[in-house]
């Protein structure tokens, strides 16, 4: 059973075909890229598998769950998380903080426990701490856990909407550009760091992405789209080379 | 024949908020900002025209213009000292502010003229109408109200969509940061908001204070909240939406007065406002701004 | 670590409340305290309560209210109405007012949840327009309701006190616009007190906690916190509803430090909203310490300038415009960082020109 399956999925916006007709099926495990031309509704196909837009038509299937039409939250308690084309942290908490948040859903105490300083609020908080800088020593970032989120370095930044995805439990990651604004030393840092969450956290990847050298380095598999569309899917090298993918990200 | 009545006198107390309204709408579509001080400069144009026909002897016509000039100088003077350092501050830093400019407005009023109500003789010399047989008398002022709104609107709307400065101001809108690129002087354009703001404000006194001729440092603030309501209830940043919004409301709260309760006015018009904002929350002809994910 | 220095943080908070209450106390038994100052601290405690409240809504939730005295002026009625119709049931002054107190926040509370479901899904601006309008339309509510009680049970009426239908051992306990009169004055500064230190508690545990965490995240980034899974109305609701119940709790302390409580755009109206929102803003949002100093501060000060008498209202305006040019003005901040800058050069500077 694969992790992803989308069969047909669409929407439109005000008369114009954002996403038609779109397939996707990604393996547990893999690392599959979506690619494509700017305005091609790459950041659409993520809105439509994370709730934020509800799709036309089409079905989405989970781990075999047919999450088609739910909710950002109930996506998201089924297992599917996502970072943001522009970093979207919690600007004013702290790293360590945005990862506890991300925690919300796995470690509860009631308001009242919290308000009162209940036993149960100082071993939950305590767990959630333990856990948040396990997660954040994965990306070496345990020693600004204190830091305000928003004075941390871009790459830093990115590296930690990775790390608060990931305290969610998801079993599907989407990233939404991870490399835009990246140098190609802090690409390549990337690139491992993508990898290492894969391998260690037996995560199931989907990325969107313009940057070639990161999409060629890592990406096992690719879909293009166009104009809403899939263009055409296969394994990486085969797609890259497909003389039609070449001709839609150039022009004619 | 009375609920007429009550239905004219309701769109001439809504043409007022309406021209209010637009001073706000203006404002807060091009500045981006709440000018909650909006009200008191209506009290200052109301203090101005006053003395200017009793300490300065003026005829009517002259004394608005001079309430104009007044209020616009105000306006001006008020962005440039107070709102334009906040340029690129929180929205909230610069309400504050306003509300601080509000406070300063009202308490040199205070100083300057006292808590006592002035009498203020209108300044409209138009006979009452008499229609349908006697039946039905259309005072002087509500008629020069009406008709002076509706063609505030005309000429603002031709104003904006017809001159240079005008599409301008709708750039500024839209876009700053692109209206800058295209050669637009941002701060000229907003000074020029303000004074035409202030310059309606100045109007509104004036009509406001020949129908309800009390006049104290207080007088702007209600009158500035509902037409605040009104720009809000229409569609803020929407020029027609001021207009429908501020009518609506001086109907809404003359009929509430007249056949439901004079206490349980104010009430009913919020709550009209609340309804309409639940069932379409971006006003009457408002734009939805898609947020981008 | 992080978790002493939010211990040292906020036990600092709490020993500024108690100090001052002690200095009060102090200057009271050596009797330096003028009565200006005594009558001003239950106001002074019962402000700070408010601005702590909205606080949370506006600097911890993120959300403009301009309703807050709405909540106020409900806890405030409510509240004098328990201890007014409740004299013979309780005879006991200490026990009606610790209820009065209970059903004050409770009820401000629900219509917390209740306004707070239809407006915390408007944008922006239009919830503060619209929380604007639910305090406007609470007071004069109030003030046109008229309330009795006899041996039947209670009546409502909004025309006028006859329409009431009292029989002889009726009493009327709201009278409309003129209010509630005849309320037993049993705030002290020292129940004040410990009201501020309870608010504290309660807010200040809630911003650290899990719920706390939900809340600043809606705030930060309502889009992001949706994607990890956080019920955004909820916590909305939560930090909205306590705010209310926490205002409640200072209409009653406010309630029952006068005879008579009516509704007026002074006291329950858009003007008094304003007032704590200029406390939380100049003290921080965000920062409940802050807010607390500021709601002191700003109320001391006009009472302060009182020498100044006429002038007074017109110089906390220009305190209020200065203050957040000072604060908020970019160009201002810019200059500030020159100015420090240019200091640390001519420190680093010096020991070079000794030599």
């Amino acid at each position: 059973m694969a992790m992803l399956e989308v069969k047909n999925l669409g929407i439109s916006f005000g008369g114009l075909k954002a996403v038609d007709k779109f397939n996707i099926t990604i393996e547990q495990g893999q690392l599959y890229g979506l690619i494509g031309p700017n305005g091609a509704g790459k950041t659409t196909v993520f809105n439509l598998l994370t709730g934020v837009y509800k799709p036309d038509y089409g079905s989405i299937l989970l781990d075999g769950r047919n999450i088609t039409g739910k909710s950002t939250i109930e996506i998201n308690q089924s297992g599917i998380a996502r970072t943001f084309q522009n970093i979207r942290l919690f600007k004013e908490l702290s790293v360590l903080d945005n990862v506890k948040s991300g925690l919300h859903n796995h470690y509860g105490y009631s308001t009242l426990a919290g308000i009162f300083r209940l036993p149960r609020y100082f071993k939950q908080e305590k767990a959630m701490d333990e856990r948040a800088l396990e997660l954040l020593q994965v990306f070496d970032l345990a020693g600004v856990a204190d830091y305000k989120a928003s004075n941390l370095p871009y790459g830093k930044q990115r590296k930690l909407e990775i790390a608060r995805a990931l305290a969610t439990e998801p079993k599907l990651l989407l990233l939404d550009e991870p490399a835009a604004g990246m140098n190609p030393n802090e690409t390549a840092e990337l690139m491992d760091t993508i990898r290492l969450v894969r391998d260690d956290f037996e995560m199931t990847i989907l990325l969107i992405e313009h940057d070639m050298k990161l999409v060629s380095g890592i990406c096992e598999d690719l879909t293009v789209l166009n104009f809403g569309q899939v263009l055409t899917q296969g394994e990486t090298s085969a797609v890259l080379n497909d003389k039609r993918v070449i001709t839609a990200y150039l022009g004619e | 024949m009375n609920f007429l009545s009550h239905l004219i006198n309701g769109i001439s107390l809504g043409s007022i908020y309406a021209i209010i309204a637009l001073g706000y709408t203006m404002v807060y579509g091009i500045a981006k900002m709440l000018n909650f001080a909006h009200g008191d400069i209506i009290m200052v144009g109301g203090f101005a025209i006053f003395n200017a026909v009793n300490m300065l002897g003026l005829a009517p016509l002259p004394a608005i213009v001079a309430g104009v000039l007044t209020c616009t100088a105000l306006g001006v003077t008020i962005e440039f000292v107070a709102y334009r350092p906040l340029r690129g501050a929180s929205s909230l830093a610069v309400l504050i502010t306003a509300i601080g400019v509000s406070y300063l407005l009202q308490n040199i009023a205070l100083l300057a003229f006292g808590s006592n109500a002035r009498q203020f003789s209108s300044v409209v010399n138009v006979p009452t109408l008499k229609l349908a047989g006697g039946r039905l008398a259309i005072s002087g002022v509500t008629i020069v109200t009406i008709i002076t709104s509706i063609i505030i609107m005309i000429i603002l709307t031709t104003f904006v969509n017809k001159t240079r400065t005008g599409q301008a101001m709708l750039a500024v809108s839209e876009d700053n940061g692109a209206a800058t690129l295209m050669g637009i002087n941002v701060n000229k354009t907003i000074t020029i908001t303000f004074a035409i703001g202030s310059a309606l404000a100045a109007v509104a006194g004036a009509l406001l204070c020949s129908t309800y001729p009390s006049l104290t440092p207080y007088t702007g603030s209600m009158p500035g909240i509902k037409a605040f309501v009104a720009a809000v209830f229409g569609g803020i940043g929407s020029i027609p939406g001021a207009m429908i919004g501020g009518i609506l409301l001086g109907v809404i709260e003359n009929l509430s007065k007249a056949y439901i309760s004079s206490q349980l006015s104010d009430a009913i018009v919020f709550s009209v406002l609340i309804v309409v904002l639940v069932v379409r929350p971006t006003g009457i002809l408002g734009k939805k701004i898609q947020e981008k994910v | 670590m992080k978790k002493n220095k939010l211990l040292i943080q906020n036990s600092i908070t709490y020993a500024i409340v108690i100090v001052f209450w002690l200095l009060m106390q102090g200057m009271a038994m050596t009797g330096h305290m003028t009565s200006l100052l005594k009558g001003l601290l239950v106001p002074l405690c019962t402000y700070t309560i408010l601005a702590i409240s909205l606080n949370l809504t506006v600097g911890i939730l993120g959300e403009l209210s301009l309703g807050h005295a709405g909540f106020m002026c409900v806890g405030a009625f409510a509240g004098a109405l328990v201890t007014n119709s409740m004299a013979d049931v309780i005879p006991g002054l200490g026990i009606r007012f610790f209820l009065a107190l209970l059903v004050g926040a409770a009820v401000a509370g629900l219509f917390g949840m209740l306004i707070g479901i239809p407006v915390l899904r408007l944008k922006g601006d239009y919830l503060a327009i619209v929380t604007l309008a639910f305090g406007e339309i609470i007071k004069n509510l109030i003030n046109a309701v008229y309330v009795g009680r006899d041996s039947s049970g209670f009546h409502f009426s909004i025309k006028d006190t006859s329409s009431l239908g009292l029989d002889e051992t009726g009493v009327v306990l709201i009278k409309g616009p003129q209010g509630i009169t005849g309320t037993p004055e049993a705030a002290t500064f020292t129940i004040g007190i410990i009201l501020v230190l309870i608010t504290l508690f309660i807010v200040l545990n809630l911003i650290h906690s899990r719920s706390g965490r939900a809340i600043m995240s809606i705030r930060d980034n309502r889009i992001a916190a949706e994607s990890i899974g956080i019920h955004i109305t909820k916590y909305k609701l939560m930090a909205f509803s306590i705010s209310a119940a926490l205002a409640g709790v200072a209409g009653v302390l406010y309630a029952h430090n006068l005879s008579t409580l009516a509704a007026t755009s002074k006291n329950f109206g858009y003007n008094m909203s304003i007032l704590i929102l200029v406390f939380v803003v100049l003290g921080g949002l965000g920062n409940i310490r802050g807010s607390m100093i500021a709601a002191v501060i700003l109320t001391l000060l006009p009472e302060l300038l009182r020498g100044l008498n006429n002038y007074r209202m017109l110089i906390y305006a220009i305190v209020l415009i200065v203050m957040m040019i000072f604060n908020s003005s970019p160009k201002v901040i810019e200059l500030r960082e020159v100015f420090m800058d240019s200091i640390k050069k001519n420190k680093n500077s010096k020991p070079k020109e000794a030599a």
